[in-house]
């Protein structure tokens, strides 16, 4: 009996010791499921989810204290896609956060006073210019965020929905009548 | 003789060929304007170079070849560029393009043209010499040539398509009736650079009169493993693989450049526009076009680029009832978003279409699995299996089950019972998970830019503390050099007297001032 004890006893700190040693090994940093979201999520930066960025709403997610439906640009599928990847129920977006279409921002360079301050709002550094120099975006960094409208002072910025061109263009999903029996 | 392979699947549409070769190549005529597109090759749009106004002759470059994979485009004929704008074109989107507009002046009038002998020219200079021609495959899929001309070994087998398996289409037939010998002086080029052993010109034993004046073009032209094969007409085997494996036994796997197995394929009509640019010193300007369908005298023309399609059908009469035009075979071909875009180096042929011609397609039933499909498929995939997942938008099925070696031939399409359209389900799938593949490249440089971003904040605020605690630090130690300076004259001096007589001098300069705002104040202004 005594021996028995002393058995499982060493069985019981052997495997204690590799559980604990292997537990600092093999640490894995951070909640890899927080990755997971940030590769569904669209990296528009725009913080329409409430959070400052894609990053920290990925975060919320994952730890649970955010919705799914928070992001627009990421459109349906987005919300499909992370609720897939969560195993939760599909949600419609709320009212007001309805998807619009993508577009840039064009700031209107006769208007543009170089305040620089829209190129600190900018989330990806996609705004080129220097103080009282006139601004322009870089439309192809441009994510659509809109986070440069509201510093503007003078109201240059728009956003431009982006066209279609023919190195864009994709194929439509086939329509086609079925004969009636 | 050459031993000839088969090809799996492959269907027998009906070729009405007959139609266009009755009389020979006409020289269509010039017309009244010319739409040049800047984008009618693979690759990024040519950069235009010429000014609204400008006089151009026949042959400017007018657009320029933007990175590496791109073409030059020029100017058909010479005249006065009206337009650089956005025009249609002849592409499935039906979207405007960028186009440069020449009013022909009617002289059609050459730039200088440099004639030389190929085998004086250095290889790169060949190559250089065919992208500023802009030379672009001729088959249709209009691939830039130059860049198929790297051999990193020696190739075995240079493979010429001449098989011009759909239906309706006969330029490159024409082409090898009348021009053989010039054709074969292209070859020569391309062979060259590839420093191919062997050449096999695949063309389909509908065209027996080509086959001919091809052998006898070798014969005659004494040339050395040029090979003449008639291999048997069945679409697709003018497929660039399916020729490869017909002519050479040698089956492309997917992602693997047939140069790398020592194969390389060209079309006939490349060849010849590849000798007229190194040889002649002419760019590409003109190609043979096939005039066909719901046409009085279906006919091939040679036609500049550029030629609005209505003013080049008119040319073979047009018939009343037409209801459109495609670009292309029936097979593979696109319909004209418009009767007026410009002939592009692709057009291979334009068939008027009417109603009787090309019926409407009988209303599509559901699949009943009968794979006939898959039987018909030269790519051997499983297209009912792919039908499904497209449907279903199930694309990373549809990739497992290899997609992208779909070559969008239409043979499963053609032999369907239930008339599927089940090409169309294949573009659709590969134009989305194309564009998913941008948007998820798009999405990783954002998040890469927003995490520099972070970063360069993180590290200026810190550079800033930085710099604010070397001000601190160099104060302090600016105040510790003073008090050290400042001791040492104390101790020099003799103890308390220097410092009584600094105070008696305070005191003084004290009284002085004061007395002199006192006297400032006491005495009355003299006036």
């Amino acid at each position: 009996m005594f021996t028995a004890l002393l058995v499982m006893s060493a069985i019981a700190i052997a495997l204690g010791t590799v559980l604990g040693f292997s537990a600092i090994k093999f640490k894995v940093e951070g909640n890899p499921l927080i990755d997971q979201v940030d590769a569904v999520l669209p990296q528009t930066q725009c913080g329409q989810c409430g959070f400052p960025g894609c990053r920290p709403y990925a975060t919320a997610i994952a730890e649970g204290q955010a919705d799914i439906n928070l992001c627009p640009p990421g459109g349906e599928d987005g919300i499909r896609k992370l609720a897939e990847l969560l195993g939760k129920e599909f949600k419609p977006f709320g009212e007001g956060a309805q998807p619009k279409p993508k577009s840039v921002a064009l700031i209107d360079e006769n208007t543009c006073i170089g305040c620089t301050l829209c190129l600190q709002a900018c989330p990806v550094d996609a705004i080129c210019g220097a103080a009282k120099q006139m601004h322009t975006i870089i439309a192809a960094e441009c994510t659509g965020c809109e986070l440069c409208l509201a510093p503007c002072p003078v109201d240059c910025i728009s956003m431009i929905p982006i066209q279609t061109n023919t190195q864009t263009w994709k194929w439509e999903y086939p329509v086609f009548p079925i004969a009636a029996q | 003789m050459r031993t000839l392979f088969k090809f799996h699947g492959g269907v027998h549409p009906p070729t009405n060929k007959t139609q266009s070769t009755r009389t020979p190549i006409a020289q269509a005529a010039i017309p009244s304007k010319l739409v040049v597109a800047l984008h009618q090759h693979v690759g990024n749009i040519a950069k235009p170079i010429v000014e609204v106004g400008q006089r151009v002759l026949k042959g400017q470059m007018i657009g320029r070849p933007d990175g590496r994979v791109s073409s030059a485009v020029h100017a058909p004929t010479s005249g006065i560029v009206t337009a650089i704008d956005m025009q249609l074109i002849a592409h499935a989107s039906g979207l405007p393009d960028l186009c440069i507009t020449i009013e022909p002046d009617g002289k059609d009038e050459w730039i200088a043209r440099e004639t030389r002998d190929f085998r004086t020219v250095s290889h790169t200079d060949l190559r250089h010499l065919l992208r500023d021609a802009g030379v672009v495959g001729l088959g249709g899929a209009v691939f830039p040539s130059d860049l198929k001309l790297y051999a990193k070994q020696k190739l075995k087998t240079l493979v010429i398509n001449g098989a011009e398996c759909e239906p309706y289409i006969t330029c490159d037939d024409m082409l090898m009736r009348e021009r053989p010998a010039d054709i074969l002086k292209g070859i020569s080029i391309l062979r060259e650079l590839l420093h191919a052993e062997t050449v096999a010109i695949g063309i389909e034993d509908n065209k027996p009169e080509a086959v001919e004046s091809m052998r006898k073009a070798v014969q005659d032209g004494g040339y050395e493993g040029v090979d003449v094969a008639a291999v048997p007409t069945v679409y697709p085997g003018g497929g660039a693989k399916q020729l490869i494996r017909v002519l050479t036994g040698v089956e492309v796997p997917a992602g693997v450049r047939s140069t790398d197995l020592g194969v390389q394929c060209f079309n006939v009509a490349t060849a010849y526009s590849a000798w007229r640019a190194v040889e002649l010193g002419e760019p590409l300007i003109s190609r043979i076009v096939t005039i066909t369908g719901n046409v009085e005298r279906p006919q091939n023309f040679e036609t500049l680029i550029g030629t609005p399609v209505n003013e080049l059908v008119a040319q073979a009469g047009l018939l009343p009832d037409t209801n459109g035009y495609i670009m292309g075979g029936p097979m593979m071909g696109l319909h004209l978003p418009s009767d007026k875009v410009g002939i592009t180096k692709a057009a291979n042929c334009i068939i008027v279409s009417s109603e009787k011609i090309f019926p409407p397609a009988p209303p599509a039933l559901p699949c009943i699995r009968c794979t006939r499909c898959a039987d018909a498929c030269p790519a051997e995939l499983q297209p009912q299996d792919l039908y499904w997942f497209a449907r279903s938008k199930n694309f990373g099925k549809a990739q497992e089950f290899h997609l992208f070696d779909c070559i969008e031939c239409g043979a499963c399409g053609y032999v369907c019972p239930s008339h599927i359209p089940l090409v169309q389900y294949f573009r659709y799938s590969k134009s989305e998970i194309w564009m998913r593949e941008r948007e998820s490249q798009a999405a990783t440089a954002a998040r890469e830019r927003h995490e520099f971003q972070q970063y360069r904040i993180e590290r200026e605020k810190q550079e800033k503390a930085e710099r604010l605690a070397q001000k601190e630090r160099e104060a302090a130690a600016a105040k510790a050099a003073a008090a050290m300076t400042a001791t040492p004259v104390a101790t020099e001096a003799t103890g308390d007297d220097t410092l009584q007589i600094r105070i008696n001098a305070a005191v003084e300069r004290a009284k002085e001032q004061a007395a002199q705002s006192a006297s400032t104040a006491t005495e009355p202004p003299k006036e």
